[in-house]
């Protein structure tokens, strides 16, 4: 049984978790169906990026709804960044989204996952992240890490969202690929796409994938994140172009 | 430190008791995995336990010939949700362990894929654990672990190792791989030991 995963990027790598209290310092529409919100959490650590919290909400009876969100942000300061997507059915996302409000406090516990995780100044072994919808969220942290570090490896982010009204980050996605060492950007519109976009929207095909990801032969790292059939779905699909199954790491949303 | 969140009434109040402290209920079966799904046929599956003296194995239809439990239980993920009354089928680890000689009291599960969680054995035994292949009547999705999976409902369910291929006995308990990754060392929902 000597083929166990590799967890060089392990719990000692990462800040300790702990109970939070978060002020909300701002709040931000992010796209018509998601809300970025900016916290200013006492006693946080900094966190590493693509890492996620966990958010509790009390109600006056006693009654608590805890969910995960990833945090758009990373470092050592205390700002936390989440950008959160309306659920349909949602019990905490349509809280998150509608009613809180610059001043409101939140208990948050984190920063929690020490796998999903990129740091820069590792050994510039190209990355590859694949974001559909709100899962670009820790990819753009991830993405934005490196930048600030002045990082340069090799970056590409292929994100798959449903209309340009969708797209989070849109402006800050623009400016991390016009950097002097680009993030290359691909975008796939499943619904609705640009006036004059080459291609018509749907959901990608395998030869699209294969055609907008770095290849197998250059042995990228690749983060997945999106809802749990996207994932699945890229994720097989790049093992089947030849990708090392230890090199994808994959991170999902859903089911609630 | 808990306090109440401004605006915040919460949608269900039909307060279920079976549900641990921070839990929701779900209808769907929502996954938390790491990395690609590994494919395992069943042809080329085998599951071991592996002791300080030796190991005892089963292929599939080896395995398939044991006694086989059915197994109604609620299922609790660390990322919040629970299902309740979830149907399977499988092996015992009272069966498995059955001929097994070990004087070491802690249990690596290894899986196909390379992942690895820790538990120790007395919360294995006793009818508290098994290795399942079918869920709801239908052999078990490549997704949710299949072709088969442990079952070890009482803790966090990432304890229950998809695609699992082998038991490790150890002297000592030892962190796997997603308890390196943050998860609790033992993980149990009503304690609600999630992260560490």
């Amino acid at each position: 049984m000597s083929d166990t995963i590799d967890t060089t990027a392990g719990i000692r790598a990462v800040p300790r978790a702990g109970w939070h209290v978060g002020t909300v310092v701002a709040v931000h529409r992010e796209t018509p169906n998601a809300t970025r919100l900016e916290l200013e959490v006492d006693g946080w650590p900094g966190n590493a990026p693509g890492q996620h919290l966990d958010v509790r909400l009390t109600a006056p009876d006693g009654y608590t709804a805890s969910r995960s969100y990833s945090i758009a942000s990373s470092g050592d300061s205390s700002r936390v960044v989440l950008a959160v997507d309306k659920l349909p059915d949602g019990e905490v996302s349509p809280f998150l989204v509608d009613e809180v409000r610059a001043g409101d406090k939140l208990e948050l516990h984190g920063p929690l996952g020490a796998f999903f995780v990129w740091r820069p100044g590792g050994d510039h072994r190209p990355v590859q992240l694949i974001a559909g919808g709100s899962g670009v969220v820790p990819l753009y942290a991830i993405a934005s890490a490196r930048a600030e570090a002045g990082d340069e490896t090799p970056f590409r982010l292929l994100y798959s969202v449903r209309t340009p009204d969708d797209v989070y980050f849109a402006r800050e996605l623009k400016a991390l690929a016009g950097t002097s060492a680009p993030l290359r950007l691909d975008l796939v519109y499943t619904r609705r796409a640009p006036d004059g976009w080459p291609t018509p929207p749907g959901r990608i095909t395998r030869e699209a994938l294969e055609a907008a990801v770095v290849p197998a032969a250059q042995h990228p790292l690749v983060y997945v994140c999106g809802s749990t059939g996207f994932v699945e779905r890229v994720a097989d699909w790049l093992v089947g172009f030849g990708h090392d199954a230890r090199s994808i790491r994959t991170e999902r949303y859903g089911g609630m | 430190m808990s306090f109440i969140t401004r605006g915040f009434g919460g949608r269900s109040r039909e307060r279920d008791d079976r549900l641990p402290p921070g839990q929701t209920l779900v209808h769907d079966f929502p996954v938390l995995s790491a990395g690609p799904t590994p494919e395992v046929d069943t042809a080329e599956w085998e599951f071991t336990i592996r002791t300080e003296s030796g190991s005892q194995s089963w292929n599939w239809d080896e395995f398939m010939a044991l006694d086989i439990d059915e197994v109604s239980t609620d299922i609790h993920c660390v990322t919040h949700w629970s299902k309740l009354g979830t149907s399977w089928r499988g092996v015992s680890l009272d069966t498995l362990f059955e001929h097994v000689e070990t004087e070491y009291d802690y249990v690596m599960a290894h899986s196909y894929g390379g992942y690895t969680t820790n538990v120790p054995l007395d919360e294995l035994l006793d009818g508290k654990a098994w290795v399942a292949f079918e869920f709801d009547g239908e052999p078990l999705d490549p997704e949710h672990g299949g072709p088969a999976r442990l079952l070890v409902p009482h803790l966090y369910f990432w304890k229950s190792a998809k695609w699992v291929r082998g038991l490790e006995m150890m002297p000592s308990d030892e962190p796997g791989f997603w308890e390196q990754n943050g998860y609790h060392i033992h993980g149990d929902p009503w304690k609600e030991e999630r992260y560490w």
